[in-house]
């Protein structure tokens, strides 16, 4: 054993744990269309009343592209998305338009001509799982909070809260680069930053799995970045486990200018490099909550738990749960 | 709770897996090489008389029944115009011939292939303590004399009976033995006279007819042994040397001192013996010793399937090891692969395309594939055209690069049938997709990871042994689930993660 990394005194969380001890268990296969379905988890939150960015419609079909003008008319700005996409893929971003020109945030000039066969590729599932036919949803551009301008490149951040029974229990910030072309996807070389449950302040960061201190397009620290809202953030990711009825769920948030913080997506199969971006293993906390009755909690006694068990220390809770 | 359960079932199926895999070793000894072979002794029985006027003719011959030291493989009886029946009495099995109308020069034959199987044990009963015989004198008191004499010199039944074959063999005899010994000159009446001096001690003594074995004998030598039972078990011993043990070149054909042949309308009747050493696939007389056992399972195995359809399932038979294998290496070492089985199917296409041929090629084609899929990106085709025309473009370069290499005179390493096809144009489909979806970088990796995973499985498929196995011992398929089963309750690390969080190890 002495060979590999010691990861289990550690609390790191892998992919065969994930799996097999949370998704397995607290994720009815059942409830996954309520959040890979966008629509269905957008209206979902609506009915509930937690934010979630505008729905300006829907392209269902082919025959539904010739309505897109129609759906965009008044808007200067406005995001594609795949109903089914996942990880980012196939979101188009449009920032402004002059007649039939359309400007996306990075930059590209699109014709009316591209935008349409870009939505007939996602409807024909470019970007969905197993390229099952998808719809294009057509909602309202984020106007991404100045506060995080100097950390990051084109793009919107976000924040993912991983939520365990209703009790937000780790997050981090995903701050989009150069090189993650202004897609806040970790995967791709965005920054990822764990926040400090207690107190909504980055307190590490990373791109891949080699720790960075600052930016690596703007320079700018991300560490020690406070997240305005927090306690807000907190309060709607574990309102999420009642509306989803998902124990073990990724939460995306942004953050609006005006609005403030709003659902992007949530998630069934949350990855593991939060906890990279943490320096910290998931599996401390979610033993500490796994021991506890945490059915009729309230929201604020959830994130108050929450909070409590950023403190565990790894072995001692690993002892407990072994116990 | 759940963790039990799989644990239970695994140890169900392992158990049921394993009992049937030993039952079928060990008692209807099914080899686990495929090309062992047993030594096969046959034995043929000639049984010749003559009758001199026409008439009816009879003829008994003694046959072995559970020949201990042996397996019967098969046995069979030649006898031209004869009506056969065969007795099947206890200890006392034989074959009568019988015909109405013969005369002149009679031949029948007896042929018996047995091999050898220490396990066996003869099926005689225990038997009683026999009287003292009663002799007329002065027979009888020479008898206790040296029975007396002997058991003076001896402790127990194996010790007196060597020490009395070796008096009565004894090449300066005493007054005692030259007297008994006076009638008994052949080995068998030798043999008797033991049976009956024993019999004064009264220990419980009987004459076991044999045939020695050899490389080819034509005239194989008949002798007695003598089994001599010491209360728990029979114990034999050469009544000419008195050596003790039962020679392993030695076959016992029938027990007890009763003439092999008894024939009754002719005269001159002899028998001789005749044997053969042959070796046979051990597989062979498994399965005739499975259905001579009236056991079941040889109809119930793949081997009773028409030939074609065996060769297709020694393959299928091997699809869940190659399962296994890839949930070990996806699972326990976190390789990507494209798609779950891709990889098996590959190993399967590999087999027909010898490995470096179809290595070469698959990645030839499935690098040109993704080329003209980057190309058609531009075309701005829908996705599934776009797939389509991928596929299209596959299959012409397939056919294109067969040509060639056939022109050039190097085709033996292409000889690509329509599976391997399927599997290229499913693998370059998969692959785009993954392209699409989660980038080159993936894309290429899983595309690696599937090739090296492919190759694996390919060569653990290869071993023949493994082969042989699973398809003579399906069974062993439950094995295979039941590992299976406890690899989906691993829920530790896999290899690939230490170094993905190599850097929040704990210290040590």
């Amino acid at each position: 054993m002495s060979l590999l990394p010691d990861l289990k005194s550690a609390g790191v969380m892998g992919i065969n744990s994930r799996n097999g001890d949370y998704i397995m268990r607290y994720n009815p296969r059942r409830l996954f269309p309520l959040v890979d379905d966008k629509l269905i988890s957008k209206e979902l939150a609506i009915q509930n009343g937690l934010p979630v960015p505008e729905l300006y419609g829907v392209i269902r079909m082919l025959h539904d592209i010739r309505k897109f003008e129609q759906l965009v008319a008044g808007k200067e700005d406005f995001v594609l998305k795949p109903v089914h996409g996942s990880g980012g893929n196939g979101i188009m971003v449009i920032g402004s338009r002059s007649r039939d020109r359309y400007r996306t945030t990075t930059g590209r000039i699109l014709t009316r001509d591209e935008i349409a066969h870009h939505m007939e590729n996602t409807l024909g599932g470019q970007f969905s799982l197993g390229g099952q036919p998808d719809q294009v949803l057509i909602e309202y551009r984020v106007k991404f909070d100045p506060v995080f301008d100097h950390v990051s490149y084109l793009g919107v951040p976000d924040i993912r809260i991983i939520v365990f029974k209703g009790v937000p229990v780790m997050s981090m910030i995903r701050l989009p680069t150069r090189s993650s072309d202004g897609k806040a996807n970790l995967h791709m070389g965005g920054v990822g930053a764990g926040i400090d449950m207690r107190i909504g302040i980055t307190t590490n960061a990373v791109v891949g799995t080699s720790p960075v201190h600052e930016h690596p397009d703007t320079g700018s620290p991300v560490v020690g970045l406070k997240i305005p809202h927090w306690e807000a953030m907190l309060d709607i990711a574990a309102r999420c486990y009642e509306i989803t009825g998902l124990g073990y769920l990724g939460v995306d948030l942004v953050l609006d200018a005006t609005l403030g913080p709003l659902i992007l997506e949530m998630n069934a199969r949350p990855g593991l490099n939060i906890q990279i971006a943490n320096a910290a293993g998931l599996l401390p906390r979610l033993h500490f909550l796994e021991c506890l009755e945490l059915d009729g909690l309230s929201v604020p006694e959830r994130i108050a738990l929450g909070k409590e068990a950023t403190n565990r220390d790894p072995r001692e809770v690993t002892r407990m749960a072994v116990a | 709770m759940n963790r039990r359960h799989t644990y239970i079932l695994a140890a169900c199926l392992f158990l049921a897996g394993a009992s049937l895999f030993l039952y079928k070793v060990r008692t209807l000894g099914l080899p686990l090489d495929a090309a062992q072979e047993t030594e096969v002794w046959t034995m043929e029985a000639h049984v010749s008389f003559h009758r001199d006027s026409v008439g009816a003719a009879k003829a008994y011959l003694r046959i072995p029944e559970n020949p201990f030291g042996y397996r019967i493989a098969s046995e069979n009886f030649v006898s031209r115009g004869y009506g056969l029946t065969v007795d099947e009495r206890a200890n006392e099995r034989q074959a009568l011939w019988a015909v109405r109308k013969v005369s002149g020069e009679q031949s029948l034959y007896y042929r018996l292939s047995v091999y050898a199987d220490p396990t066996r044990k003869g099926s005689l009963p225990k038997p009683t303590f026999p009287k003292v015989p009663e002799l007329e004198e002065p027979y009888y008191s020479a008898m206790m004399d040296l029975t007396s004499h002997v058991r003076e010199q001896s402790a127990d039944v194996l010790t007196f009976t060597s020490a009395l074959l070796r008096r009565l063999n004894d090449p300066t005899p005493e007054e005692n033995i030259s007297l008994l010994r006076a009638g008994a000159r052949t080995p068998m009446q030798r043999s008797k006279l033991a049976v009956t001096l024993l019999a004064g001690a009264r220990i419980p003594a009987e004459i076991v007819q044999c045939v020695r074995l050899g490389e080819d004998r034509r005239m194989a030598e008949v002798m007695p042994m003598l089994a001599v039972h010491n209360g728990d078990e029979w114990i034999y011993f050469d009544p000419q040397t008195g050596e003790l043990g039962f020679p392993s070149d030695l076959f016992p054909w029938a027990w007890g001192s009763k003439p092999l042949i008894d024939v009754s309308g002719g005269r001159g009747d002899m028998v001789e013996f005749s044997v053969v050493r042959s070796l046979q696939p051990t597989m062979e007389i498994a399965q005739e010793r499975a259905a001579s056992l009236g056991s079941k399972i040889p109809e119930f195995s793949l081997l009773a399937l028409p030939l074609r359809t065996q060769s297709v399932y020694g393959v299928i038979v091997m699809i869940p090891l190659g399962a296994l294998l890839v949930v070990l290496l996806r699972n326990f070492i976190g390789i990507r692969t494209v798609g779950t089985f891709m990889p098996v199917l590959i190993a399967i296409a590999f087999r027909e395309t010898q490995l470096l041929g179809g290595l070469l090629f698959f990645t030839l084609i499935i690098v040109v594939g993704l080329a003209i899929r980057a190309y058609l990106e531009h075309l701005r085709l829908l996705l599934v055209p776009r797939l389509a025309s991928v596929l299209t473009v596959v299959v012409i370069l397939m056919t294109l690069v067969s040509i060639a290499s056939h022109r050039m005179g190097v085709d033996t390493g292409l000889s690509v049938a329509l599976f391997p096809m399927v599997i290229l144009t499913m693998m370059i489909e998969r692959m785009s997709v993954t392209w699409e979806e989660l980038g080159a970088r993936d894309a290429i990796t899983e595309g690696i990871g599937t090739m090296m995973t492919a190759v694996l499985i390919y060569l653990v498929m290869g071993v023949s042994v493994l082969r042989h196995v699973l398809f003579v011992f399906p069974e062993l398929l439950l094995l295979i689930l039941a590992a299976t089963l406890l690899a989906g309750r691993y829920t530790g690390f896999r290899l690939t993660e230490y170094r993905r969080f190599k850097a929040m190890a704990a210290e040590q």
